[in-house]
Protein backbone atom coordinates (compact mmCIF):
# COMPACT_ATOMS: atom_id res chain seq x y z
CA UNK A 1 0.00 0.00 0.00
CA UNK A 2 1.24 3.17 -1.07
CA UNK A 3 1.97 5.92 1.73
CA UNK A 4 1.13 9.23 1.17
CA UNK A 5 3.34 12.15 0.43
CA UNK A 6 4.09 13.82 3.68
CA UNK A 7 6.51 15.34 5.33
CA UNK A 8 7.99 13.03 8.26
CA UNK A 9 7.29 15.38 11.02
CA UNK A 10 6.38 15.29 14.81
CA UNK A 11 3.19 17.65 13.51
CA UNK A 12 2.56 15.74 10.35
CA UNK A 13 2.59 12.61 12.53
CA UNK A 14 0.17 14.03 15.50
CA UNK A 15 -2.30 15.11 12.38
CA UNK A 16 -2.55 11.38 10.70
CA UNK A 17 -3.13 10.37 14.13
CA UNK A 18 -6.20 12.37 14.50
CA UNK A 19 -7.11 11.58 11.16
CA UNK A 20 -6.74 7.49 11.67
CA UNK A 21 -9.17 8.00 14.96
CA UNK A 22 -11.27 9.76 12.98
CA UNK A 23 -11.47 6.87 9.91
CA UNK A 24 -11.60 4.11 12.11
CA UNK A 25 -14.69 4.98 14.32
CA UNK A 26 -16.16 6.33 11.06
CA UNK A 27 -15.69 3.07 9.99
CA UNK A 28 -17.61 1.45 12.48
CA UNK A 29 -20.77 3.60 12.77
CA UNK A 30 -20.63 3.10 9.01
CA UNK A 31 -20.43 -0.31 9.66
CA UNK A 32 -22.92 -0.52 11.86
CA UNK A 33 -25.26 1.70 9.76
CA UNK A 34 -24.74 -0.96 7.00
CA UNK A 35 -25.70 -3.68 9.06
CA UNK A 36 -29.02 -2.03 10.13
CA UNK A 37 -30.35 -0.98 6.87
CA UNK A 38 -29.62 -4.33 5.49
CA UNK A 39 -32.13 -5.70 8.18
CA UNK A 40 -34.30 -3.18 7.55
CA UNK A 41 -34.20 -3.68 3.75
CA UNK A 42 -35.04 -7.69 4.52
CA UNK A 43 -37.97 -7.37 5.99
CA UNK A 44 -39.27 -4.76 3.06
CA UNK A 45 -38.25 -7.01 0.41
CA UNK A 46 -39.54 -9.80 1.69
CA UNK A 47 -42.84 -8.17 1.91
CA UNK A 48 -42.14 -6.48 -1.68
CA UNK A 49 -41.96 -10.11 -3.19
CA UNK A 50 -45.07 -11.44 -1.38
CA UNK A 51 -47.21 -8.22 -2.27
CA UNK A 52 -46.01 -8.15 -5.96
CA UNK A 53 -46.88 -11.53 -6.82
CA UNK A 54 -50.12 -10.82 -4.67
CA UNK A 55 -51.12 -7.89 -7.28
CA UNK A 56 -49.77 -9.35 -10.26
CA UNK A 57 -52.04 -12.51 -9.68
CA UNK A 58 -55.08 -10.31 -8.95
CA UNK A 59 -54.61 -7.61 -12.03
CA UNK A 60 -53.87 -10.60 -14.08
CA UNK A 61 -57.13 -11.79 -13.12
CA UNK A 62 -59.23 -8.21 -13.64
CA UNK A 63 -57.66 -8.24 -16.72
CA UNK A 64 -58.68 -11.95 -17.75
CA UNK A 65 -62.19 -9.90 -16.52
CA UNK A 66 -61.86 -7.09 -18.78
CA UNK A 67 -60.96 -9.37 -21.90
CA UNK A 68 -63.81 -11.26 -21.23
CA UNK A 69 -65.97 -8.65 -20.98
CA UNK A 70 -64.64 -6.69 -23.93
CA UNK A 71 -65.44 -10.23 -26.15
CA UNK A 72 -69.22 -9.86 -24.71
CA UNK A 73 -69.41 -6.54 -25.34
CA UNK A 74 -68.42 -4.37 -28.09
CA UNK A 75 -65.01 -2.54 -26.91
CA UNK A 76 -66.87 0.61 -27.51
CA UNK A 77 -69.22 0.11 -25.64
CA UNK A 78 -67.09 -0.88 -23.03
CA UNK A 79 -65.15 2.04 -23.17
CA UNK A 80 -67.78 4.32 -23.03
CA UNK A 81 -69.34 2.63 -20.09
CA UNK A 82 -66.26 2.88 -17.68
CA UNK A 83 -65.52 6.76 -19.07
CA UNK A 84 -66.92 8.37 -16.36
CA UNK A 85 -65.62 7.38 -13.30
CA UNK A 86 -68.15 7.35 -10.03
CA UNK A 87 -65.02 7.64 -7.57
CA UNK A 88 -61.98 10.11 -7.55
CA UNK A 89 -58.51 9.18 -5.61
CA UNK A 90 -56.44 11.27 -3.25
CA UNK A 91 -52.72 10.55 -1.65
CA UNK A 92 -51.35 11.96 1.40
CA UNK A 93 -47.58 11.46 1.58
CA UNK A 94 -46.28 11.81 4.73
CA UNK A 95 -42.57 10.47 5.35
CA UNK A 96 -40.99 7.95 7.42
CA UNK A 97 -37.41 8.27 8.22
CA UNK A 98 -35.46 4.43 8.50
CA UNK A 99 -31.45 5.59 8.84
CA UNK A 100 -31.81 9.01 7.62
CA UNK A 101 -33.57 7.57 4.48
CA UNK A 102 -36.53 9.12 4.09
CA UNK A 103 -39.18 6.65 2.33
CA UNK A 104 -42.81 7.78 1.50
CA UNK A 105 -45.95 6.49 3.27
CA UNK A 106 -48.68 6.97 1.20
CA UNK A 107 -52.38 7.03 2.68
CA UNK A 108 -55.53 7.35 0.16
CA UNK A 109 -58.40 8.92 0.51
CA UNK A 110 -61.25 7.53 -1.98
CA UNK A 111 -63.92 10.21 -2.52
CA UNK A 112 -67.10 8.28 -1.82
CA UNK A 113 -69.14 7.19 -5.00
CA UNK A 114 -72.33 5.35 -4.29
CA UNK A 115 -70.60 2.05 -6.21
CA UNK A 116 -67.89 1.61 -7.92
CA UNK A 117 -69.54 1.20 -10.78
CA UNK A 118 -69.95 4.11 -13.15
CA UNK A 119 -72.44 2.30 -15.79
CA UNK A 120 -75.81 1.59 -15.53
CA UNK A 121 -76.22 -2.86 -15.35
CA UNK A 122 -78.75 -2.75 -18.26
CA UNK A 123 -76.48 -2.38 -21.44
CA UNK A 124 -72.97 -4.53 -19.29
CA UNK A 125 -71.80 -7.76 -18.84
CA UNK A 126 -71.43 -9.72 -15.56
CA UNK A 127 -67.93 -9.88 -16.57
CA UNK A 128 -67.47 -6.38 -16.47
CA UNK A 129 -68.80 -5.99 -13.07
CA UNK A 130 -66.31 -8.47 -11.26
CA UNK A 131 -63.36 -7.40 -13.20
CA UNK A 132 -64.21 -3.79 -12.21
CA UNK A 133 -64.84 -4.90 -8.37
CA UNK A 134 -61.91 -6.88 -8.47
CA UNK A 135 -59.55 -3.55 -9.36
CA UNK A 136 -61.45 -1.81 -6.62
CA UNK A 137 -60.92 -4.61 -3.93
CA UNK A 138 -57.20 -4.19 -5.45
CA UNK A 139 -56.54 -0.06 -4.52
CA UNK A 140 -55.21 -1.04 -1.18
CA UNK A 141 -52.78 -3.70 -1.91
CA UNK A 142 -52.07 -1.45 -5.05
CA UNK A 143 -50.83 1.90 -2.79
CA UNK A 144 -48.54 -0.88 -0.27
CA UNK A 145 -47.22 -1.91 -3.07
CA UNK A 146 -45.80 1.60 -4.43
CA UNK A 147 -44.90 2.49 -0.89
CA UNK A 148 -42.87 -0.93 -0.20
CA UNK A 149 -41.62 -1.21 -3.73
CA UNK A 150 -40.36 2.50 -3.53
CA UNK A 151 -38.91 2.38 0.15
CA UNK A 152 -36.69 -0.78 -1.23
CA UNK A 153 -35.56 0.92 -4.34
CA UNK A 154 -34.67 3.78 -1.63
CA UNK A 155 -32.67 1.65 0.41
CA UNK A 156 -31.29 -0.23 -1.87
CA UNK A 157 -29.66 2.81 -2.81
CA UNK A 158 -28.46 3.62 0.36
CA UNK A 159 -27.01 0.50 1.08
CA UNK A 160 -25.18 0.28 -2.25
CA UNK A 161 -23.74 3.82 -0.91
CA UNK A 162 -23.08 2.82 2.63
CA UNK A 163 -21.30 -0.52 1.27
CA UNK A 164 -19.26 1.79 -0.57
CA UNK A 165 -17.86 4.24 1.96
CA UNK A 166 -17.07 1.27 4.37
CA UNK A 167 -15.14 -0.33 1.36
CA UNK A 168 -13.18 3.44 0.66
CA UNK A 169 -12.80 3.42 4.43
CA UNK A 170 -11.67 -0.45 5.06
CA UNK A 171 -9.21 -1.08 2.66
CA UNK A 172 -7.92 2.14 1.42
CA UNK A 173 -7.98 4.93 3.77
CA UNK A 174 -6.96 3.27 7.32
CA UNK A 175 -4.06 1.10 6.00
CA UNK A 176 -2.71 4.46 3.52
CA UNK A 177 -2.92 5.91 7.57
CA UNK A 178 -1.52 3.23 9.00
CA UNK A 179 1.22 2.96 6.91
CA UNK A 180 2.30 6.50 6.71
CA UNK A 181 2.16 6.43 9.97
CA UNK A 182 5.00 4.05 10.55
CA UNK A 183 6.76 5.04 7.79
CA UNK A 184 6.69 8.46 9.56
CA UNK A 185 7.84 7.39 13.09
CA UNK A 186 10.61 4.77 11.68
CA UNK A 187 12.01 7.95 9.95
CA UNK A 188 12.02 10.44 13.25
CA UNK A 189 13.28 7.00 15.16
CA UNK A 190 16.36 6.87 12.68
CA UNK A 191 16.39 10.42 13.08
CA UNK A 192 16.77 10.11 16.45
CA UNK A 193 19.79 7.28 16.16
CA UNK A 194 21.68 9.58 13.95
CA UNK A 195 21.64 12.33 16.39
CA UNK A 196 22.60 9.78 19.11
CA UNK A 197 25.19 8.57 17.18
CA UNK A 198 26.84 11.61 16.46
CA UNK A 199 26.81 13.43 19.81
CA UNK A 200 28.63 9.88 21.30
CA UNK A 201 31.43 11.01 18.31
CA UNK A 202 31.66 14.05 19.36
CA UNK A 203 31.69 13.32 22.70
CA UNK A 204 34.28 10.84 22.20
CA UNK A 205 36.32 13.32 20.11
CA UNK A 206 36.42 15.44 23.31
CA UNK A 207 37.65 13.50 25.26
CA UNK A 208 40.45 12.13 23.01
CA UNK A 209 41.55 15.98 22.81
CA UNK A 210 41.23 16.85 26.31
CA UNK A 211 43.76 13.30 27.12
CA UNK A 212 46.16 14.98 24.04
CA UNK A 213 46.22 18.14 25.89
CA UNK A 214 46.74 16.94 29.61
CA UNK A 215 49.99 14.93 28.40
CA UNK B 1 -47.67 16.85 4.71
CA UNK B 2 -48.27 18.51 1.23
CA UNK B 3 -52.17 17.09 0.53
CA UNK B 4 -53.60 15.59 -2.65
CA UNK B 5 -51.19 13.97 -4.76
CA UNK B 6 -53.01 11.92 -7.47
CA UNK B 7 -52.05 8.61 -9.06
CA UNK B 8 -51.75 7.82 -13.06
CA UNK B 9 -51.37 4.83 -15.03
CA UNK B 10 -49.94 4.38 -18.29
CA UNK B 11 -50.52 1.43 -20.76
CA UNK B 12 -52.29 0.55 -23.81
CA UNK B 13 -55.25 1.22 -24.36
CA UNK B 14 -57.04 -2.23 -22.99
CA UNK B 15 -54.96 -2.75 -20.12
CA UNK B 16 -55.66 0.70 -18.51
CA UNK B 17 -59.30 1.14 -19.24
CA UNK B 18 -60.35 -0.39 -15.96
CA UNK B 19 -58.07 1.49 -13.90
CA UNK B 20 -60.42 4.84 -14.57
CA UNK B 21 -63.13 3.55 -12.27
CA UNK B 22 -60.69 3.64 -9.17
CA UNK B 23 -60.38 7.69 -9.64
CA UNK B 24 -56.55 6.92 -11.26
CA UNK B 25 -55.60 9.34 -14.14
CA UNK B 26 -54.85 7.14 -17.10
CA UNK B 27 -53.01 7.98 -20.40
CA UNK B 28 -53.16 5.22 -22.65
CA UNK B 29 -50.21 5.32 -25.09
CA UNK B 30 -48.93 2.72 -27.25
CA UNK B 31 -45.37 3.59 -28.60
CA UNK B 32 -42.18 4.46 -26.62
CA UNK B 33 -42.18 7.76 -27.41
CA UNK B 34 -45.73 8.38 -26.43
CA UNK B 35 -45.09 6.60 -23.29
CA UNK B 36 -41.79 8.27 -22.66
CA UNK B 37 -42.89 11.94 -23.10
CA UNK B 38 -46.40 10.98 -20.85
CA UNK B 39 -43.92 10.01 -18.13
CA UNK B 40 -41.71 12.85 -17.64
CA UNK B 41 -45.05 14.76 -18.22
CA UNK B 42 -46.97 13.23 -15.37
CA UNK B 43 -43.81 13.15 -13.09
CA UNK B 44 -42.98 16.92 -13.53
CA UNK B 45 -47.21 17.62 -12.54
CA UNK B 46 -46.36 16.29 -9.47
CA UNK B 47 -47.94 12.29 -9.66
CA UNK B 48 -47.22 10.45 -6.34
CA UNK B 49 -47.77 7.22 -7.72
CA UNK B 50 -47.37 5.97 -11.18
CA UNK B 51 -48.28 2.52 -12.56
CA UNK B 52 -47.36 1.76 -15.98
CA UNK B 53 -48.02 -1.62 -17.89
CA UNK B 54 -44.90 -4.07 -17.81
CA UNK B 55 -45.80 -4.24 -21.92
CA UNK B 56 -45.06 -0.74 -21.89
CA UNK B 57 -42.09 -0.29 -19.22
CA UNK B 58 -40.31 -3.00 -21.61
CA UNK B 59 -39.68 -0.68 -23.82
CA UNK B 60 -38.28 2.53 -22.11
CA UNK B 61 -36.16 0.87 -19.00
CA UNK B 62 -33.51 4.00 -18.80
CA UNK B 63 -36.73 6.60 -18.80
CA UNK B 64 -37.97 4.22 -15.45
CA UNK B 65 -34.33 3.64 -13.98
CA UNK B 66 -34.56 7.47 -13.86
CA UNK B 67 -36.83 7.68 -11.06
CA UNK B 68 -35.49 4.79 -9.03
CA UNK B 69 -33.54 6.98 -6.71
CA UNK B 70 -35.80 10.10 -6.63
CA UNK B 71 -38.30 9.86 -3.33
CA UNK B 72 -40.72 10.41 -6.06
CA UNK B 73 -42.71 9.92 -7.84
CA UNK B 74 -42.79 5.75 -7.57
CA UNK B 75 -42.80 4.02 -10.95
CA UNK B 76 -44.47 0.79 -10.27
CA UNK B 77 -44.71 -1.41 -12.91
CA UNK B 78 -48.26 -3.80 -13.33
CA UNK B 79 -49.39 -6.79 -15.60
CA UNK B 80 -50.91 -5.77 -18.62
CA UNK B 81 -53.88 -7.55 -20.56
CA UNK B 82 -50.78 -9.69 -22.24
CA UNK B 83 -50.07 -11.35 -18.68
CA UNK B 84 -47.28 -10.77 -16.27
CA UNK B 85 -44.01 -10.53 -17.97
CA UNK B 86 -42.03 -11.04 -14.75
CA UNK B 87 -40.22 -7.86 -15.06
CA UNK B 88 -41.69 -6.33 -12.08
CA UNK B 89 -40.18 -9.17 -10.18
CA UNK B 90 -36.81 -8.65 -12.06
CA UNK B 91 -36.27 -4.96 -10.68
CA UNK B 92 -37.26 -6.75 -7.11
CA UNK B 93 -34.80 -9.19 -7.56
CA UNK B 94 -32.52 -6.13 -9.01
CA UNK B 95 -32.77 -4.33 -5.95
CA UNK B 96 -32.03 -7.11 -3.63
CA UNK B 97 -28.70 -7.74 -5.92
CA UNK B 98 -27.81 -4.09 -5.77
CA UNK B 99 -28.24 -3.77 -1.96
CA UNK B 100 -26.75 -7.14 -0.76
CA UNK B 101 -24.40 -7.94 -3.57
CA UNK B 102 -26.07 -11.17 -4.20
CA UNK B 103 -29.77 -12.52 -5.06
CA UNK B 104 -30.23 -14.08 -2.21
CA UNK B 105 -33.89 -14.38 -2.44
CA UNK B 106 -33.71 -16.51 -5.29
Amino acid sequence: MATMNVNPTRMELKRLKNRLTTARRGHKLLKDKRDELMKRFLDIIRENKELRAEVEREISEANRGFAVAGAVMSPEMMEQSLMCPTKSVELDISYKNIMSVDVPEFSFSASDGKSVYPYGYAMTSGELDDAVDGLARLLPKLLRLAEVEKSAQLLAQEIEKTRRRVNALEYVMIPQLAETIRMITMKLDENERGNLTRLMKVKDMMIKEQLQKNK
Amino acid sequence: MAMGYKLAVLGDRMSVLGYRTLGFTVKACETADEAKKSLHSLAKEGFAVIYITEQLAEKIPEEIAKYKDSPLPAVILVPGKGGSLGIGMKNVHDAVERAVGADILA
